[in-house]
């Protein structure tokens, strides 16, 4: 009986293991191209894709040791204490308590845009924040469902996730910088004394960045696919953890159809923070070619998972 | 949660210990003889209401079970602000086991229905000659019990609730990991 009440989506979690796997591959194809060209050439780029590699590294681990800082900085959210928002507290004291979870830290960002984050390398340093636009927006049951759903998300370590889902991305997109700058100031390796005499047709340069380009838009949209399923995943998990699908539902209902009426220069300044919030601030466009390049999936879908869930629980 | 768990997104949700609670008629004794707080006689479950038939049919069930017992008290429901249930359970002050057992009833109908995730907490009330009151809560998800002082507009008596998890140590498995006592003001059967 509880095993069907709560009952994992094997079919999400495949999809998401495939995803995932893909982008091992991307990542393993794109190791085995570079060291491909370096070997079939034996000079030059060594010194690009070195550099890529190491400040991708430093990029990456820095976003990630940083994360809370980062977006506490770019939102302008502040920490809050216990005495100075104590039902936002009580309501994550509670979910804690149900979830068996650290309590993260809480910060209020006073912004009228109604939205929440949930970020931190992990559960210990996690902060979560809502706006004051959330919070006037939504009855208590459903800041609840989104307060739930950011804490699967610390749970679920999707910040790690993402982060380290995105490296390849990062290289590929330094390499495609770095070749061009290369190209254009250094003349590319075909130069070096012609000793490749019959690969010499394509400057190596040409072909790094070609590699690059190749990969970073692979990599591109699989972490958009990647970071639409672990949205969903998060919406079951808080769902369950409330056992209230349907108030989280009526939230998402309510956040997106504010989230189409805020004019667009508050939207260009949310734009970096997109991937981490709980709904994204743009427009989306009826285009379905739109859907494969958003970091959440369509409101359609999640409340369709939502109302499959409170069928499960009322069975 | 495992790797595998984090990298495939997916929560277990967490089942509640429910045993540890019988260990609650022994620290009331120490309460009392070290401490002088005596046990109110009431007590009660919170959880987490799920949407659905299911749930509701459950909890009606549990009502109905705690009203029909042999020496069963009144039972109160109430809601609090944050959308959370209160079962309240009212016994004679000296009849600690009565109590725990009524409220081990509302945990196992719970748990059994399938819906142990839900619960949260439960309570049970001390008061002392000078009527201070303590509620000591146990935590279904830890299995760990902790006291909870309230003092006049929500504050709390931290160094009593300090003094009592020193003195039941030995009695009840207290939650060592202080940023977990969250305060429940105003809870019913405190």
């Amino acid at each position: 009986m509880v095993r069907t009440r709560y009952a994992p989506d094997r079919g999400l979690q495949a999809r998401m293991g495939l995803t995932m796997f893909l982008l091992g591959l991307v990542f393993v194809a794109l190791v085995t191209a570079l060291v491909f060209v370096l070997l079939a050439f034996k000079v030059g780029a060594g010194a690009i894709i070195f550099f890529a590699v190491i400040l991708g590294g430093v990029l990456t681990f820095g976003s990630l040791f940083w994360s809370d800082k980062i977006a506490l900085r770019a939102s302008g959210a502040q920490e809050v204490s216990p005495a100075e928002a104590p039902q936002l507290h009580g309501v994550v004291d509670r979910l804690c308590a149900l979830a068996d979870m650290p309590k993260p830290r809480v910060a209020i960002a006073r912004t009228d845009m109604p939205n929440a984050f949930a970020t931190g390398r992990n559960s210990k340093n996690a902060v979560l924040c809502v706006t004051t636009g959330l919070m006037r927006r939504l009855d208590e049951k459903e800041l609840e469902g989104v307060i739930a759903h950011e804490m699967s998300h610390v749970a679920h370590k999707d910040v790690v996730v993402m982060t380290v889902a995105s490296f390849v991305g990062i290289i590929a997109a330094l390499l495609v910088r770095f070749a061009f700058y290369g190209e254009l100031f250094g003349g590319g390796g075909r130069g070096r004394g012609g000793n490749n005499n019959n690969g010499g047709a394509l400057p190596i340069l040409l072909i790094v960045m070609a590699i690059g380009v190749v990969v970073y838009a692979i990599s591109f949209l699989l972490i958009r696919l990647l970071s639409r399923y672990r949205e969903l995943a998060a919406d079951r998990a808080g769902a369950l953890l409330t056992g209230q699908p349907s108030a989280l539902a009526s939230a998402l209902t309510k956040v997106s159809g504010a989230m189409s009426a805020i004019p667009t220069r508050d939207l260009r300044q949310a734009q970096a923070l997109n991937a981490f919030y709980f709904a994204p601030a743009l427009k989306s466009d009826t285009v379905s070619l739109s859907t494969i390049f958003s970091t959440h999936p369509s409101l359609e879908r999640r409340l369709r998972q939502l109302s499959e869930i409170s069928a499960q629980l009322g069975r | 949660m495992g790797f595998l768990d984090t990298l495939l997104g997916r929560t277990k949700p967490v089942q509640p210990n429910l045993d540890a609670l019988f260990s609650l008629p022994t620290a009331a004794v120490t309460l009392q003889a070290s401490m002088g707080f005596t046990p109110t006689g009431n007590g009660s479950v919170c959880f987490r209401v799920a949407e659905g038939r299911a749930f509701h049919d459950i909890e009606a069930e549990v009502r109905q079970l705690l009203a029909m017992g042999p020496d069963a008290g009144p039972v109160e429901v109430t809601g609090d602000s944050y959308g959370f249930t209160w079962l309240v359970s009212r016994h004679k002050s000296d009849d600690v086991e009565s109590l725990v057992t009524d409220l081990h009833a509302v945990n196992t109908s719970l748990a059994e229905g399938g819906f142990g995730p839900q619960l949260l907490c439960t309570l049970v009330g001390f008061t002392d000659s000078s009527g201070r009151k303590l509620g000591i809560i146990y935590l279904y998800k830890r299995g760990t019990f902790y006291p909870f002082a309230p003092l006049n507009g929500e504050h709390r008596d931290n160094a009593l609730e300090l003094e009592v998890r020193g003195n039941l140590g030995a009695d009840l498995k207290t939650e060592p990991d202080l940023t977990r006592w969250f305060p429940v003001w105003g809870a019913p059967g405190l």
